[in-house]
């Protein structure tokens, strides 16, 4: 039987597309407990690889014949061998390349909506880590949002669709991933924005993401707004783009809220969050649509594989909105707190340019999902 | 400690560092004792995993400039 190579793109369209698939993991156990590739209609078989030195048949029982199998490691080495293992047992089945590695890499860019004059607004969607990136295009140019750090998926995009990137945004210095903002506007001499406020220690220059900072994106002036929301960090800035979508930031999830201590500071930031998620969002229109920096699980992705909901429908059915009591909120965001991302004091040493760890290296601290919600 | 074998497994990406260590645990016999020298960081917990699993025991572990020691005596 052959031993098929599946790409994270490939599982990525299985996840979106709302595909069975049976993932079997050969991970240890802590590994695959902690993280793993989440999909709506997946089945899961975890046996780590090392149980599986003397042979496979133990296991041929268990993995369905009627649909595909993949397996997974982390790295790609240790399911090729189980996937060989397999095949010489009679199994047709596909490993993922590159493993975990490359499914946390992967970025499959979604379009959320048209804009006016041709106008069009992308969700670069991380399924293996949660995280969102956002771009807008309208007449040859584009502004990128909370950019993951591979820079070359978006100035690819961006030369696809043919505009040039003018101005890029980070909503907050990010605790549980690097971004690739500064990096992208320094290869094509955009603007790098960040909040003043989460820069105090940053070693490069940027220009500062204040309230009310307005930009406008191709001839057809589709308006970027910046709104002040703190609450994650104390710098954290939402996003009104055309009046019709609210970025979020860390700020407000759809099933979650964003929690306020990964900068160290909870007590001191519940009050921030609680007035941005309680008044400052309060009063925009009900009928924007919001678009956050991250999901948590896989049910928060819509049928179209975007991550969004009106804001009106998070005033109902999201927990966190609807916390009557300060006294209660307050212990909800500082309390049994879910732990805290993985290395997520490396990354946001990498943000402000103080540490440039290798590629690798990079990697390893942004194994794992991102965490940067309460629920 | 006194040490039975020695297993260079530098260099190497996993799976390959535990397959070695079967291997050579294969060749040696109960109550001694098989050096392992690794650098694939995924060793750190498959290592022990794996050992645990035979019923062997993980006598010390160390890392030393970048590179991972195990001493691991057969069950």
């Amino acid at each position: 039987m052959a031993v098929n190579k599946w790409t994270a793109a490939q599982v990525a369209r299985k996840v979106i597309d709302n595909e069975e698939l049976f993932i079997l993991d050969v991970r240890n156990g802590d590994a695959f407990k902690d993280w793993k590739i989440e999909g709506h209609k997946f089945e899961y078989l975890n046996i780590p690889y090392f149980e599986l030195l003397d042979g496979v048949e133990e296991i041929l029982p268990k993995l369905p014949t009627d649909k595909d199998v993949l397996v997974v490691c982390a790295k790609e080495g240790s399911s090729v061998m189980v996937a060989e293992m397999l095949s010489e047992a009679g199994r047709e089945v596909a490993y993922l390349e590159g493993g975990m590695k490359s499914w946390s890499s992967y970025l499959e860019p979604i379009k959320v909506a048209d804009l006016k004059n041709g106008g069009e607004l992308y969700q670069f969607v991380r399924l293996g880590k949660g995280c969102l990136s956002y771009m807008v295009i309208s007449e040859g140019e584009a502004a990128i949002i909370d950019a993951a750090r591979f820079t070359d998926a978006f100035t690819n995009f961006a030369k696809e669709k043919g505009v040039e990137i003018k101005h890029v945004f980070d909503t907050h210095l990010h605790a549980d991933h690097i971004s690739g903002g500064r990096h992208i506007a320094a290869e094509t001499g955009a603007t790098y924005y960040l909040p003043p406020k989460d820069a105090t220690e940053v070693v490069f220059d940027y220009t500062p993401l204040t309230d009310g900072l307005n930009v406008k994106i191709g001839a057809s002036k589709i308006d970027v707004s910046a709104l002040y929301s703190p609450g994650h960090t104390i710098g954290s800035t939402s996003f009104i783009i055309d009046n019709q979508f609210l970025l979020t930031g860390d700020i407000l999830f759809i099933d979650s809220i964003g929690r306020p201590d990964l900068a160290g500071l909870a007590e001191d930031w519940v009050g921030d969050l609680r007035e941005t998620l309680y008044s400052r969002y309060r009063e925009l229109a009900e009928d924007l649509l919001v678009l956050p920096a991250h999901f948590m699980i896989i049910d928060e992705l819509n049928e179209d594989g975007t991550v969004a909901r009106r804001l009106g429908d998070l005033y109902k059915e999201n927990h966190g909105l609807n916390i009557e009591d300060e006294e209660e909120f307050r212990r909800t965001v500082t309390d049994n707190l879910p732990p805290q991302p993985n290395a997520y004091e490396q990354i946001r040493q990498v943000n402000m340019g103080k540490i440039n760890p290798d590629n690798d290296e990079q990697i390893e601290m942004e194994i794992g999902p991102n965490r940067c919600a309460v629920r | 400690m006194n040490i039975t074998k020695t297993l260079d497994a530098t260099g190497l990406a996993c799976p390959m560092p535990v397959v070695r260590t079967k291997k050579a645990m294969d060749t040696i016999n109960s109550g001694e004792v098989l050096e392992v020298l690794a650098t694939d960081k995924g060793t750190l917990s498959d290592i022990p995993a794996w050992a645990k699993l035979g019923g062997h025991t993980i006598l010390e572990q160390k890392t030393k400039e970048d590179v991972l020691y195990f001493y691991i005596q057969k069950a």
